[in-house]
This record gives C-alpha cells, structure tokens and sequence, in this order.
C-alpha cells in the first residue's frame, strides 16, 4: 500500500498522483495493488463530498485522475477478473431530454461507490429503458429529466417497466432540476434524490449495501 | 453651478429609466396610444408597483407575474416548433396569454425565438424542434468544450478575436469563414491597410457574409414580430420592462465555453488564468446589460444563474471564482441605471450570507427552491424576490395547493413589500387553473392594508 498515492489523490495533487503511479507500476508494484490504493482514495473523497468538503471541481478531477491511472494500469490489468460490485444500476435521461452533468454525476458516484453502472445516454425512449432492464438485469434504475416534459416521458419510463412485467425486479428513483416528492408520486418512482450522494444512499439501502 | 451639465447619479438614471417606463413611446417616438384610459391606468399601476416593490416599499398590492419558458405557446394547442416558425402564431399565443392571467409584467414573446434564423447560421450549440429535439419539446443546449484549455490567453488578450476567429466557427457552421479574417486591430495606418482585407475576397468568407445577411434579415423580421407584440400589449396596459440580459462571468465560461467539466478541472489546473479570464469578462458582461437597456428603453437586465447553486462549489470555491466578478457585473449594471434581475435557479441556500451583499433597493430576484422564508430573512433584506412558486406544483399540484402556497409567500416574503408572487423557474407545462390561481389568489389576498 502506498499511502502516499493515497494521499495525492485525495488531495487533488493531479500531478504528482500521475507520476507516483508511473512509479510504482514501472518499479514492478503488481497493477491490483495499485488499484486498491486508486479505490481507498476514491473512498476518501466519496466520503469528502458527502461531508461537503469536496463538490463537483473534485469529483470531475477524481474522475479524470481516475481515467487517467486506469490508461497506465490497463494494458496488466487486462486478464484480472472483474471486480464483485455491490449491484447493477442503469441510469439514462428520459426521451426528449438532452441534460447530462447530473446524470454523468451520478453514475460517477455510483461507480466510485462500487456498483457497476450502466448508462444509457440522453434522450432515451422508455423502450430502451426496458430493453435495457431485460438483458443487464440491473437492480435500480436512475431516471434523469430537468424540463417539465420529463414527469411525464418518467411516468411513461415507469410505466412500460411496469407493463413489460419487469417492475418488481427494480427499484427506480430519479432526480433532476424540478424533482419534488410530488413528481415522484406523479410518476411512480420509489425515490428522487437532490444530489449524487442521495443516489448512492438509495442503491445502498435497496441492495442491502 | 450649472447643475444641468452633472453627470447623473445611478438613482437618477434609474428614476429617469422608469419616468420613460410611465410613459412608454410608439415607434416613432410619439406618446404611445393607449387602448383606452383603464388600459393606461393598469399600465401605470403595474409599473408602480413594481417599482415600489423592487425598492423595497410596500405598494397597493402584491405584483404578480408569470415568467414562462414555452406554456404560453402548448398551452395554445400549438407545438414549440410551430412557435419557433411561425412568428403570428407565436405572437398570437403570447396576447392570449397575457390577456388571460393579465401579470403585473411580461417578458415578452422571444422566448421561443426564431427557428428559422438558427438554421440559416447552422447554430449547434443548441439542438432545437426538427434539429435534434422533438417537435413539442423545448430547445436544449449541446454543453461541450467548445473552448480549449490552452485557449485562455487567447480568450484574454483579445476576446472579440477570439470569439470571431475561434469560438463562433465550433458554434455555427454559417460563421466558417471568419476564421480566415484578420484581427480588426490590425487596421491601423493607410500602409499595409490593404493587407487585412485580402480574406474578404476569399469564397469562405464571402459565403459566411451570405449566410449573415440571410441571417440578419430573418432576425429582423422576428424582432419587428416581437416589437409589434410588445407595442400591441403596451397599448393593452401590459408592460414588458425586461432590457435584455447579461451573465456571470463564470457562468459565460462554465456554461458555452469551457462547459461544466472543463471549468470545473481549471479551477484545479490553471485557476490564475481562469481568474484572469473571468475579470475581462466582466466589463464585456456589464456592456452588454447597459447597452440592451438602452437600445430597449428598460432597466431590468435578467442574469440566469447556474453553476454558483448549492453543489456546484464549495463555499471557498463560491467566493473565490464565482461571487467577485458576479457582483462587480451588477454593480456596474447599478451604476448605469439599469436593475439586476439575476434567477437563482435550482437551489442556493448555502449562499444566501455571501449574495446579500448587494447594494440596498437596486436587484431583483428570482427565486427558484431555494427555501424563501430563509431568502426574506437574509437576501431579502436588501433585494426584491420574485417567485418561488414550484414548476412542480403548477403542473401537478391543485389551485388549492397553490392558493396555500401563494398566501405563505405573501405572509412572509411580502412582508413590508420588495415581494413579486411568481412562479419559480421558467416552464413549459402546467394546469392552467392552477397559473390562474397564483395571479388571481395574489391580487385577491397581496392587498397591503
């Protein structure tokens, strides 16, 4: 373990993090040792924006240290199995709705937090989203939309989840600018959350994390 | 002492802003016909109390106003793209509207804007009806960097350079050619003046210019579409006091230029430039209030507000990148005579003790969730609210839930006035007996006694 990669990731020393993975993958420090190190600061800063010492300057520098790290460490970690997740979510912004920063958020947050995340764009028509659920078999489905035309293209989200038979297999909450309580009810939602973090305390508490 | 030769205080032009709002001129700048002698009246009792509510004295009543993104235009029947092509049935659905809920102030029929311009410049920094959103949806902007990270000396040694020759070409096609153009600073002296205007004979270029000309001409047609709008609603006694609208710095480089990733990384990877960046903006921002209310004749210069709300940055982060240039943009819109009419969109409770620092009497406000008790209690102090009446509410909620909403608005953020009831952020559907509800309920129950 090196604590001090640790500590230059969580602390947003970009620079120095990039140059001390360089390092140790080049002094021959096995790949997965590297990556728990990559995890447990991911952890800290998780846990940082969730006290509200870190917001979204960070979590955008997390993720590109992270893309970055992962750049250097790919090309060894190639045959190491997959990582257990906590559980599967699948996150999309409703159709006829082009936003993305809250959703790419999310999804950010939810995959730092150990969940595998799959995201299905923007502009995403219920169909898709049903398609989506039948063969990756998520657990909790995110819905974004920051226009007033989204309660309803979520309502219909919802309810063609619910007519192809696959409602009681997911939960699904949503989240967006105009997102009240009254939306959710409105739309059959089991949840809305204000911010990333409310999206991961949600997974958590319906996958038993 | 020839008291006539000082220049105006900002008081002044501002009085001298809403003398010229009370009596509003026709187009060729005779006293403008009122329909009939209550439309006047209306007219003038509106602008009063605005005024009076804006400089934070109780008027007769609670103002009430309904600022829409597209509801005017669903609300008709019609779908936004009809509204963005066909500017009679825009304008139309608009008096409808007006005439319908008859608010204290409108913003005008320019919120749909002219579809067929956008196409003539090839504009991609939105997508809009027909060009990658649906016909009944409303435009959305395509965030991307539009600008580069090593672009910020460029951006900061000559802005309208590098809008020219950089950023327009990324945002429409129709502006290609101007990448070939030579700085205008260059045309300095008769000798080597011939030099700068070689690339206006390059095919580019020439076809750019045909594309503008296109392009101006189709805008010309929209604003006399929504001159004639906005004349014809005067004369009905229903003032538009919007001067046009300028932006926070932050917000210019955050939202079109480097959008939300990239401004977020240069706070951590080149924050001095990005400082530097946002203090030339600044004055540009102010110019472009002042010189929209000039050309308007109104004082109201509306300042969307995006990624200073809660969430976007931490409090140091808020004060150090965000506030300072913020609140230099109103002050010099104060100064000018003009009236800063910045939205808080979304929520932004966390910055309520860092944004109250605002001169006494001279904004106004928008009010988007943030919690508006807390607003009164510190921004309120010192500014006009406007709002908060949730997009939520108005398209699920029941006029009872409105009317009870609306009169705790104006039991406690119209308390002593500095109060307009408004919906919070700009929507595109809602029940309609549910708007009704906020402005009747408001011009029952907003009486100040």
């Amino acid at each position: 373990m090196s604590q001090q990669l640790i500590d230059a990731i969580a602390d947003m020393r970009e620079d120095e993090a990039l140059a001390l993975v360089e390092e140790l993958a080049g002094s021959g420090a096995p790949p997965l040792a590297i990556l728990n190190d990559v995890k447990t600061a991911m952890d800290i800063i998780g846990q940082r924006y969730e006290e509200s010492v870190y917001f979204l300057p960070e979590l955008v520098l997390a993720g590109e240290m992270l893309n970055q790290i992962m750049e250097v460490l790919k090309p060894s970690l190639a045959e190491t199995a997959a990582e257990k997740s906590l559980g599967k979510v699948l996150i999309g912004t409703v159709k006829g709705d082009i936003h993305d920063i809250g959703k790419d958020i999310v999804g950010f947050m939810l995959k730092v937090s150990g969940f595998e995340v799959r995201d299905l764009g923007v502009d995403v028509p219920a169909p898709k989203f049903v398609e989506a659920v039948r063969e990756f078999q998520p657990q909790v489905v995110g819905l974004s939309g920051f226009l007033t035309l989204a309660f309803d293209e979520m309502k219909a989200t919802v309810a063609a989840i619910e007519k192809a038979g696959l409602r009681d297999q997911v939960k699904i909450m949503i989240g967006g600018g105009q997102i009240d309580d009254a939306v959710r009810e409105y739309t059959g939602a089991d949840a809305y959350g204000k911010d990333a973090m409310a999206a991961v305390k949600l997974a958590k508490s319906w996958v038993g994390g | 002492m020839d008291k006539q030769k000082a220049p105006l205080s900002a008081e002044e032009k501002l009085e001298a802003a809403f003398q010229r709002l009370l009596s509003p001129k026709d187009p060729a700048g005779n006293d403008l016909q009122f329909q009939s002698a209550e439309a006047k009246a209306n007219y003038q009792a509106s602008i009063t109390r605005i005024k009076d509510a804006i400089q934070l004295r109780e008027p007769d009543r609670v103002p009430v106003t309904v600022l829409p993104s597209m509801f005017p235009y669903l609300n008709a029947g019609m779908t936004v793209e009809e509204a963005m092509y066909d500017y009679e049935k825009c304008t139309t659905a608009f008096k409808k509207f007006v005439l319908e809920y008859r608010p204290d102030m409108h913003i005008g029929a320019s919120a749909p804007g002219p579809g067929k311009f956008y196409e003539l410049l090839d504009y991609k920094l939105y997508s809009w009806p027909g060009h990658g959103v649906a016909p009944e949806h409303c435009y959305q902007c395509n965030e991307a960097e539009y600008m580069k990270a090593d672009e910020y000396d460029l951006l900061i040694s000559d802005p309208s350079f590098y809008f020219r020759n950089f950023y327009l070409p990324r945002i429409g096609g129709a502006f290609e050619g101007f990448k070939m153009l030579a700085p205008f600073t260059s045309i300095l002296e008769m000798y080597g003046l011939a030099f700068n205007f070689v690339p206006f004979a390059l095919p580019p270029v020439q076809a750019s210019f045909q594309k503008l000309f296109e392009a101006g001409a189709e805008a010309l047609r929209w604003v006399m579409a929504m001159g004639a709008s906005d004349g014809a609603l005067t004369a009905m006694g229903f003032p538009n006091i919007i001067g046009g609208f300028t932006k926070a710095p932050f917000d210019v480089i955050g939202d079109t230029l480097r959008g939300t990733k990239g401004i977020m990384l240069d706070i951590y990877r080149r924050p001095d430039k990005l400082i530097a960046a946002l203090e030339h903006l600044t004055p540009i921002m102010i110019a472009m209030g002042v010189s929209a209310a000039q050309q308007t004749g109104n004082p109201l210069i509306f300042i969307p507000l995006h990624k200073g709300a809660d969430g976007f940055l931490s409090d140091e982060q808020f004060k150090k990148f965000y506030w300072p240039t913020l609140k230099q943009v109103m002050l010099g819109l104060i100064e000018n005579g003009c009236i800063p009419f910045p939205a808080l969109e979304g929520h932004w409770e966390s910055r309520l003790d860092v944004i109250q620092d605002v001169p006494r009497a001279t904004t106004a406000w928008m009010v988007d969730q943030s919690d508006m008790v807390k607003v009164k209690q510190t921004l309120g102090q010192n500014a006009c609210l406007i709002g908060n009446v949730s997009s939520s509410m108005l398209k699920l909620g029941t006029p009872q839930d409105v009317r009870d909403y609306a009169k705790m608005l104006i039991d406690t953020a119209g308390k002593g006035g500095g109060f307009i009831m408004s919906n919070g952020a700009f929507f595109d559907e809602a029940k309609p007996e549910n708007v009704k509800a906020m402005v009747e309920f408001t011009r029952e129950y907003g009486v100040y006694k």
